[in-house]
């Protein structure tokens, strides 16, 4: 286990290392500098400005050598400073990784709570009209697009009932963050909810036609027991696989739903740096998002071995 | 039992009201959020609007487009004996520079109560100048060959050259010395990361407004609260919130549902939501239209065989029917431009060629450019090749998206192909315009300021290229040698009327040779409440903030 784990982490390490400058190139590559962006902005600058802004922003070194730098820099905790929000990217990230957790974090659990149960029933009462009825909210949910979902959330429950704010991200209190949260933790929700669903009660129907589940309902073990203990456990093994990797997506944020409700998350953060050329913010984004995405695959393989104690680690 | 229900009905009831806000704040809803907050790096229309509020600058201009002084007493002018010609050494640059001597408001006072100061600019005038401390717009700056310090208010900057602008020290955005110098001389290089205006932006002692920066929530809100130091006349807010919300239509749901009172017209809606927001609610709002100095217009590659031609350039031009689109599209709202000069600049030229819908017109000009309508339906000429090119904008920008297709509409009706090709913002002003590689017309916008000089759009050395490393902003490859001169020579050209006349000749020559099809400028909408007035834009680039002490509730 240990060795396995040791592994898994030089792996990581490796594969991040890779990623930092398969990211920095990709975005060094794409057209236009952080100075012609300030260019389009303001065209009383002059070709000796855009010169000495070049030098300042050294973006007038080669690519090669501004990864290196950043690397260098890297390695030793300075991760740079962010061009679109002046402050250290590490402190813009923090702020904003913590918004997305809170965001993020409460969507999927309440996705998961909505369709761990919704998709046993559906598998348990398969091809019968609760089935088809849990199926159709599913595939509403999977088909809604997320911006109409969310202008319609803000119509319904901020503009006409004036129960809930549109967006932002509230004073700062617990109770004013959490009033702002309820609008897009439901949105999100409810597009998540959809998939998982699916997942689990495909899943759970190939469980329950198991020779041990007959068993278990033949030795007279109630229908909870034999849906929550039995079915629901083997049949969590493909469903872990997609849970891990929907929750490490999930740290990238979700741009739509941010941009929609104001709620400054990782996504949208992201996504202004890569269009306003901010190298800094967007690398260091993509790089938690990347290692969280390899953390939560790793905790999918160790929860395997829990699921199933017949999995080994070598 | 009875009474406690009718209690509860009522709060339930004023809970679903909303919380209630009395008219000592504001809650301005804005598109975007500024990137740093120091007045002179980046340069942002967010952080314009947020230094209204809390700096004023040594002069602007004003709603009548004419020079004024904010921070000094006095406009110095050459005819008040304000500003002073003065030889310059031999070897200058230019045989002759100016004394322009300011005197700063006596009772100008930076937030925390130190008196505004010539050291304050001073600092700022080193700040600007230096090399390495990454304030955007350097040129102003190393323009200035000295300052003369006469006493704490006043002081005399000597310029390297005379041109009409002499006076205008709009984005000269003074700083702080008694709180910045030291953060500067420490590391001039770390300046722009370590300013305070970045590291403590709640720092009284940066503003010098009606208002201040009380509290900050990076990315989303600003509080601004009175300043208690502010010379001028009271503000009527204690309090104005700028609350970012860049989604359009998040911000047009928060207004209705009273999460903010207003949206600026400087950062908010675009022309035609604001028209179909006015169409719905426009008994609960007051919207306010005002053209501004953005200048939308087509600029065709001259290196393109078809576009170089100036009879298809006319053709096309002729061919767009601009004032249907604009009632179409924007309800008649934008202004139809005849040049680059907007018709609320003192030196706008009527009388020029201009191009009312025809295609008759626009017919006979291809026909007489050898592009003949073939059996296709299309236009070629003797070498068979079609009249064929592309017009290419940001992608997801409704607008430009709208007019292209009408553009194209309109053209194909005469038998002329083209192709919308969009991209990013940042692709497109970052590659495709500045290294020249649309192939046929590009719609965008210029921004410019009250009489701003084409220079950097049209003088044939400020054509990108390889060899001057894609400086410059003469996209469209235009040359024209009397255009240079003209450019040269109005901007050292000190008496009005002169100057008039030469801009009378650079409209007719806009107008005649046609380096870009003209649209239109485009309007602001501001979406105020209806117990707001006072509020009047100024349709160049200053920001209705600069004057927010004009701002009054009426009930």
């Amino acid at each position: 286990m240990t060795g396995f784990l040791l592994r898994r982490l030089v792996e990581t390490a490796i594969l991040l290392a890779l990623m930092s400058f398969a990211i920095y190139g990709l975005i060094g590559l794409m057209p236009g500098d952080p100075i012609d962006l300030m260019m389009t902005a303001d065209p009383t600058l002059t070709s000796a400005d855009i010169a000495r802004l070049k030098t300042v922003y050294g973006l007038d070194q080669p690519l090669i050598d501004r990864y290196l730098a950043w690397a260098g820099s890297a390695l030793q905790g300075d991760f740079g400073y962010s061009r679109i929000y002046a402050q250290p990217a590490a402190a813009v990230i923090g702020d904003r990784l913590g918004n997305t957790i809170l965001l993020m974090g409460g969507a999927f659990a309440l996705a998961l709570a909505l369709a761990l149960p919704l998709g046993m029933l559906a598998a348990w009462r398969s091809g019968r009209p609760l089935d088809h009825a849990i199926n159709l909210v599913a595939f509403a949910g999977i088909s809604m697009p997320q911006f109409w979902l969310a202008i319609l959330a803000i119509i319904l429950f901020a503009v006409i009932l004036g129960w809930l704010p549109a967006g932002g991200m509230g004073d700062g209190s617990i109770g004013g963050s959490l009033n702002h949260l309820i609008l897009p933790v439901v949105t999100l929700a409810i597009a998540s909810t959809g998939g998982i669903l699916r997942y689990v009660r495909a899943s759970m129907r190939e469980a329950l036609r198991q020779d041990f589940i007959r068993t278990a309902r033949a030795k007279g073990v109630s229908t909870a027991r034999l849906l929550w203990f039995h079915a629901l456990r083997n049949a969590m093994i493909p469903v872990v696989t997609i849970l891990a990797l929907d929750f490490g997506a999930l740290f990238s944020g979700a741009l739509i739903t941010e941009t929609m409700f104001s709620w400054l998350g990782m996504g949208k953060t992201i996504y202004d740096a890569i269009m306003g050329n901010d190298y800094n913010l967007a690398l260091l984004g993509l790089m938690i998002a990347t290692a969280l995405v390899l953390a939560c695959n790793l905790l999918a393989d160790l929860a395997y071995a829990w699921l199933d104690p017949r999995v080994r680690y070598r | 039992m009875r009474r406690y229900a009718r209690l509860f009905l009522i709060l339930f009831a004023m809970s679903l009201c909303g919380p209630a806000f009395a008219r000592d704040e504001l809650r301005i809803g804005v598109a975007q959020y500024p990137a740093t907050m120091h007045p002179n790096i980046e340069a942002m229309l967010a952080k314009s609007y947020l230094l209204g509020f809390t700096q004023r600058p040594i002069t602007t201009y004003d709603q009548a487009w004419e020079l004024v002084c904010m921070l000094c007493v006095e406009l110095p002018t050459i005819e008040n004996g304000g500003a002073v010609i003065e030889p310059l050494p031999e070897g200058s640059e230019f045989a002759e520079g100016v004394a322009i001597t300011f005197t700063l408001q006596p009772d100008a006072t930076w937030g925390d109560g130190t008196p505004i100061t010539t050291a304050d600019v001073i600092f700022t005038w080193e700040v600007g100048r230096h090399e390495e401390s990454g304030v955007v717009s350097g040129e102003g700056y190393r323009r200035i060959l000295a300052i003369d310090v006469i006493d704490d208010k006043t002081f005399t900057i000597h310029q390297d050259r005379v041109d009409f602008n002499y006076n205008a020290f709009n984005d000269f955005g003074l700083l702080p010395a008694h709180l910045e110098r030291a953060i500067f001389e420490e590391n001039p290089r770390e300046y722009r990361h370590r300013t305070l205006f970045d590291t403590d932006s709640t720092n009284p002692g940066l503003w010098f407004g009606p208002y201040r920066v009380a509290q900050i929530t990076p990315g989303a809100e600003i509080l601004l609260e009175r300043n208690p130091t502010w010379w001028g006349e009271q503000a009527a807010f204690e309090r104005i919130r700028l609350i970012a919300i860049e989604n359009t239509a998040a911000l047009e749901a928060n207004l209705l549902s009273g999460s903010i009172d207003m949206i600026s017209g400087e950062l908010g809606l675009a022309l035609d939501q604001a028209i179909a927001f006015e169409t719905r609610h426009g008994d609960r709002f007051h919207v306010l239209y005002k053209p501004v100095l953005f200048y939308e217009h087509l600029e065709p590659n001259f290196d393109s065989p078809i576009l170089s031609d100036l009879r298809v350039r006319r053709a096309l031009l002729y061919a767009i029917d601009r004032d249907r689109i604009n009632d179409q599209l924007f309800a008649g709202k934008q202004t139809v431009a005849l040049t680059n000069v907007n018709p609320l600049d003192w030196m706008y030229a009527e009388d020029v060629m201009a191009y009312p819908y025809d295609s008759a017109q626009a017919v006979a000009l291809l026909e007489e450019a050898g592009w003949h309508e073939g059996p296709d339906g299309w236009r070629a000429n003797d070498a068979g090749e079609r009249l064929s090119f592309s017009i290419m904008s940001t992608a997801g920008d409704r607008s430009r998206e709208l007019v292209e297709q009408v553009l194209q509409s309109q053209w194909r009706e005469l038998g002329i192909e083209v192709a919308i090709q969009n991209q990013p913002a940042r692709v497109f002003f970052g590659e495709t315009v500045q290294q020249r590689l649309f192939d046929g017309l590009a719609l965008f916008a210029w921004l410019s300021a009250p009489e701003s000089v084409p220079r950097t759009t049209m003088h044939s050395t400020m054509i990108p290229t390889e060899e001057n490393n894609w400086q410059g902003q003469n996209s469209s490859g235009y040359r024209n040698d009397e255009v240079d001169a003209l450019i040269d020579a109005m901007e050292v050209e000190l008496d009005r009327e002169k100057r008039r006349g030469m801009w009378q000749r650079l409209q007719e020559i806009y107008a005649e040779e046609l380096p870009a099809l003209p649209l239109w400028f485009r309007s602001q909408a501001f979406i105020l409440p209806l117990w707001l007035n006072g509020i009047e834009p100024t349709g160049n680039q200053y920001s209705t903030s600069l004057w927010v002490e004009n701002w009054r509730v009426t009930d």
